[in-house]
């Protein structure tokens, strides 16, 4: 079984995030960009999957800071191909245009199964594995929090609120966003990773033309005016504490 | 404005879902006196659960393989509407149903999308929206463009019962979708196993987030959740990690609670947690962070690191007990 795995980079929200001077984005030069949370579930679901079955594990990230060290963490992890893809990822993207630049993968590779993050946190226009899914006339199940698959067809576990599990199956190929993978993402030794740095291959592709349609675009990006505030207790972690246990005794708690 | 609204009516186990309500409510305030709000219904037998819905009418599509959500047969039957009757806008819920339902069809159509969106308001003819990014920290603001736009939308401009009426809508059955070759099967719904204490049932919640840090710090805040005689909860990093079971998870694919008293330990406050703690009666806060979006939610809060605040509060509860 062939698992292509897409992985976006996002702002690390640990970093103050400050907006460019025309106000409409953040400033590229002052933010620091990480693996998309849900895409390293995604990546990890994949390696499960391989570890229980077989096939190859293959990793296609966008060139941006900090992608080498992305691609060749998943290399530590199990992936058996790696792909940047060139191109001016920092500038005009959305998620519309991405699926479209990583579509001509799904093409050429013709994977079993694509694994995407289920969403990320940086883009307005929807998820991208919905996005690529119907671009690639493909089914898409999304908010899946484990994965199981047999005899050319997968078993997904949505979640739905409260708790509530949807359990559906998908004829393969077949797109899915992963919330959860069945079990939390692995640790590497940095050990592993330097070695993963001498032994693995980084392949490039360039990227095609940005297609922006389907997004919309931002006329102005700021920072929340909050309608309230908490009131701020302040001391030390004694006066904090005490305080507290007087709220919790007027809240009727205590 | 002019034209149609349509919305998308989310449905579970025989439940239409509170998103729906509160979709036709931010609906029905951009109408106005002079568009039409239009509730879009896929279901199996499902007639009934037009009774509440705030609108002027409902297309209602009954089919066996509707009955619970699938996104291929959403995009199939949607796509055929959409492109037929063109409306002004369609709205989703941020949700399990509506984002990826929307997302697709945005693709499939050529059709703009606005996600993550909190408020549209109208300005004359034209429709502004504002989405909150990077997990609350930022909100972005533009315009729809003209033409079909397609926008899911979190919860918190309105009330679930600002969406509701009294009277029932006109319904309007449409011709059955041809949804012959999907690939896409419901096997089973999985209820919640009722083991474990029901979270939304208790008075005092201690919840934990990403600055619990690690496993073993769980036991400091476990400790305080039974002095205040009452269990740990927590938000999705703490439970992705193994750290909590699903049972206890507070947020969008988990429970929405309403105590008395949710003390939040390390919780930034990304809108998929916030979301849970709309009837929540007072929320205390402990980040270190000081532009933690909780703050902006929270009564009471302090700056300082969980994990040391932890066995302080402890021993001060303890002591407040008289043990």
């Amino acid at each position: 079984m062939k698992t292509l795995v897409l992985i976006q980079m996002v702002p690390d929200l640990v970093e103050e995030l400050i907006v460019d001077r025309d106000g409409t984005r953040l400033d590229s030069y002052n933010t620091h960009w990480v693996i998309n949370e849900f895409d390293d579930f995604a990546l990890e679901q994949a390696v499960l999957l391989k570890e229980r079955q077989g096939g190859e594990v293959i990793v296609v990230a966008p060139a941006m800071e900090g992608v080498e060290d992305v691609l060749f963490t998943a290399a530590a992890k199990g992936a058996d191909l790696l792909i940047r893809l060139n191109g001016d990822f920092e500038g005009e993207v959305n998620n519309h245009s991405l699926a479209r630049q990583f579509f001509p993968f799904i093409t050429q590779l013709k994977p079993d199964l694509i694994l995407t993050g289920v969403s990320a946190h940086h883009r307005h226009d929807g998820a991208l594995g919905a996005l690529i899914a119907a671009l690639a006339d493909l089914p898409y199940i999304g908010y899946v929090a484990g994965v199981t698959v047999t005899d050319g067809k997968a078993v997904a576990r949505k979640e739905y609120p409260g708790g509530i599990i949807c359990e559906m199956e998908v004829q393969l190929p077949a797109v899915l966003g992963i919330q959860s993978p069945d079990t939390p993402p692995r640790y590497v030794p940095i050990s592993k990773i330097r070695q993963a740095m001498k032994t693995a291959q980084i392949e490039e592709q360039e990227a095609g033309g940005a297609d922006l349609s389907g997004g919309v675009a931002i006329s102005r990006l700021i920072q929340p005016q909050a309608s309230g505030h908490a009131v701020m207790l302040e001391g030390d972690l004694d006066q904090i504490a005490e305080k507290l246990v007087a709220i919790f005794k007027e809240q009727g708690v205590l | 404005m002019s034209g149609e609204i349509y919305v998308l009516i989310e449905h579970l186990q025989g439940q239409v879902l509170d998103i729906s309500y509160i979709l036709l409510a931010q609906a029905r305030e951009l109408a106005g006196n002079d568009a039409q709000v239009t509730a879009i219904l896929l279901g199996h037998q499902a007639q009934a659960l037009t009774a509440e819905l705030a609108a002027d009418e409902v297309f209602y599509y009954d089919h066996p393989l509707l009955e619970t959500f699938t996104a291929e047969a959403y995009w199939k039957v949607l796509a055929g509407l959409l492109e037929e009757r063109k409306p002004r806008l369609m709205l989703f819920g941020e949700t399990t149903i509506g984002s990826e339902t929307a997302g697709g069809l945005s693709m499939r159509l050529g059709l703009p999308l606005v996600s993550h969106c909190q408020k549209i308001v109208r300005d004359g003819a034209v429709l502004r929206w504002v989405s909150q990014l990077f997990a609350g920290k930022m909100l972005a603001e533009g315009d729809l463009p003209e033409g079909t736009a397609l926008v899911t939308m979190q919860p918190g401009a309105f009330k679930p019962e600002q969406g509701k009426s009294r009277q029932s809508p006109k319904i309007t059955p449409q011709p059955p979708a041809d949804l012959s070759g999907l690939r896409t099967s419901v096997k089973q719904i999985i209820q919640p196993s009722g083991e474990d204490v029901d979270i939304t049932r208790l008075d005092v919640l201690v919840s934990v987030g990403r600055g619990i840090q690690q496993k073993e710090n769980i036991e400091l805040a476990q400790a305080l959740a039974e002095s205040l005689n009452t269990v740990l909860a927590g938000s999705r990093p703490v439970v992705d990690q193994g750290w909590l079971p699903v049972s206890r998870l507070v947020g969008k694919s988990g429970k929405a609670v309403k105590p008395k008293l949710y003390l939040a330990l390390g919780i930034s406050g990304a809108p998929e947690h916030v979301e849970a703690l709309g009837n929540v009666e007072m929320i205390v806060a402990i980040n270190t962070d000081p532009n933690a979006p909780i703050f902006n939610l929270a009564r009471f809060g302090a700056t300082v690191d969980a994990l040391d605040l932890l066995p302080v509060l402890s021993e001060k509860v303890q002591q407040a007990k008289g043990g």
